[in-house]
């Protein structure tokens, strides 16, 4: 049975959208069957994160509203077979987001693939409410600050209150933890909060922890995925995180200083 | 001014059971429970109930029954469940008579039963459950929870920008980190316990205290909160 899978967070610019595609790309990865949609609509950024922007023809609000077929929509990544991009409208709005449209085109989804993950846009409003409605995963993208934690916190409660799942009195929806742009550095500086910190205040399993890393940046300007670089600490970071989404256990990395950088602190310079 | 003549007022008074005067360990029984408890049955008032009771027909055995109780420093104030001849022995002794409802025992008796054997009839109204409710998920940011006419039990963290309300008393066993008004109704009695205190606000029967006015000493430490003198004092537990 098919996976429903929404990354939110309440709060924008935490990494949201680039979490999608590696998250997505990831599952690819293992073989799994994977599409990922944008629901952030009049904001479209997926396309450009994924690089697959020039080939947009159709969009998710085409198909909602029976203008184009699924299949001309839905666009392959030429990076991997398995994986598959759904890009939004950057001309509509989120009131163009029909629940019964979405449930549709989700039932039909899952006839052909084994993770649907939804790229949630920032808010709470009704754009986020609908890319969280059928989740039966959710990934909480947070960065280790405070409004960021508490705007998870919100988001956390709205899924608990106002998904499916909560609605038909289901089994809750599956909450986990994504702790992106982390700094070793500035938390020891006590600049932000540390992964106890926050794994404390919002009490949810903690799914992975994303270095600050300038490959993140590089890879979405460049429209690649960033677990394509799995040379990069960030993208062995999402690769760990999507094996512990699949259920097999990973130690935590990037939470204590490296010893080869500490040793070229003190030698490297000589 | 008649209307000020007669008032109505409601007491708690204790039921003898008529059949257990009779009983041989009846005064020993109640003379252990007096010596427990010597200031709550101090002159207290006693009623006799006499269901099931056939004799108590004869003034004389009413003035035995109330020199019994008088041994244990109990005042017998009046009857109930009393048969036509009982009740007229009973008003010719200077007894009153008390509507028969109501008069349930607190326990199963076994006295019925096994004669001889039975406990004293409880004095106290049977204990009732205070209303309360109970949550034991996590209290999110943004979430409103009121316990209406009830204590509130929170068994997980109150997140910041949370808010918890209860008419009795709020109780959190993690950290309360948003905001809690307990006596919301303006019970002025209710209090708030928790087992760490980081709270936005706190407030009870609608004195409050903001963060920067709760002393940095009880920051996260279990405590409970009170309305003394109007002022709300933070103990720590």
């Amino acid at each position: 049975m098919a996976k429903v899978i929404v990354l939110t967070s309440g709060k924008g610019g935490v990494g949201k959208t680039t979490s999608a595609a590696a998250i997505a790309a990831g599952l690819a990865l293992r073989g799994k069957r994977t599409v990922v949609i944008d629901f952030d609509v009049g904001l479209r950024n997926l396309d450009l994160i994924m690089g697959c922007e020039r080939r947009v023809v159709f969009d998710f609000i085409n198909v909602i509203s029976g203008d184009a077929k699924l299949n001309q929509a839905l666009i392959k990544d030429k990076r991997n077979d398995n994986l598959y991009v759904f890009p939004t409208s950057q001309t509509r709005d989120k009131e163009a987001l029909k629940r019964d449209g979405v449930e549709r085109v989700l039932d039909e989804l899952k006839e052909n693939f084994d993770y649907i993950v939804c790229d949630s846009p920032a808010g709470i409003e009704h754009g986020a409410i609908t890319a969280l409605y059928f989740a039966d995963s959710a990934i909480i993208v947070t960065n280790p600050e405070v409004s960021s934690v508490r705007d998870s916190d919100r988001i956390i409660g709205i899924l608990a209150s106002k998904s499916r799942r909560a609605e038909h009195n289901l089994e809750p929806v599956q909450v986990h933890l994504l702790l992106t742009r982390y700094s070793l550095e500035r938390v020891k500086k006590g600049e932000m909060l540390s992964v106890e910190d926050v794994k404390e205040i919002l009490s949810i399993p903690l799914l992975g922890v994303i270095p600050e890393s300038e490959t993140v940046l590089k890879a979405s300007n460049t429209g690649t995925p960033v677990v394509f670089d799995q040379e990069s600490p960030a993208g062995r970071a999402y690769l760990d995180s999507v094996a512990r989404f699949v259920g097999e256990q990973r130690e935590m990395r990037f939470l204590q200083p490296e010893r080869r950088s500490i040793f070229r602190g003190l030698f490297g310079r000589a | 001014m008649a209307g000020n003549l007669v008032q109505g007022a409601v007491f708690t008074v204790m039921v003898v059971r008529a059949g257990m005067l009779r009983d041989p360990g009846f005064e020993a029984e109640l003379a252990e429970q007096v010596r427990r408890s010597p200031r709550f049955f101090h002159n207290a008032p006693v009623v006799l109930d006499l269901k099931g009771a056939a004799e108590f027909t004869s003034q004389a055995e009413f003035a035995e029954a109330k020199e019994i109780l008088r041994r244990h420093t109990l005042t017998l104030i009046g009857i109930q469940n009393a048969a036509p001849a009982q009740a007229d022995a009973a008003a010719a002794a200077g007894l009153a008579g008390f509507a028969p409802n109501a008069t349930q025992p607190s326990r199963p008796r076994p006295a019925e039963a096994a004669p001889g054997a039975g406990p004293l009839p409880q004095s106290h109204p049977p204990p009732s459950a205070a209303k309360s409710r109970l949550i034991t998920q996590p209290v999110r940011s943004g979430t409103q929870i009121y316990a209406r006419g009830a204590d509130l039990i929170v068994t997980a963290p109150v997140s910041a920008g949370a808010e918890i309300m209860a008419d009795g008393n709020i109780h959190v066993y993690a950290a309360l980190r948003g905001r809690a008004l307990a006596g919301a109704g303006g019970d002025a009695e209710a209090r708030i316990f928790c087992s760490r205190l980081e709270a936005e606000l706190v407030s009870i029967a609608g004195h409050y205290l903001v963060s920067d006015q709760i002393p940095p000493e009880h920051r996260g430490l279990p405590v409970q909160i009170a309305l003394v003198d109007d002022r709300l004092t933070i103990e720590r537990n």
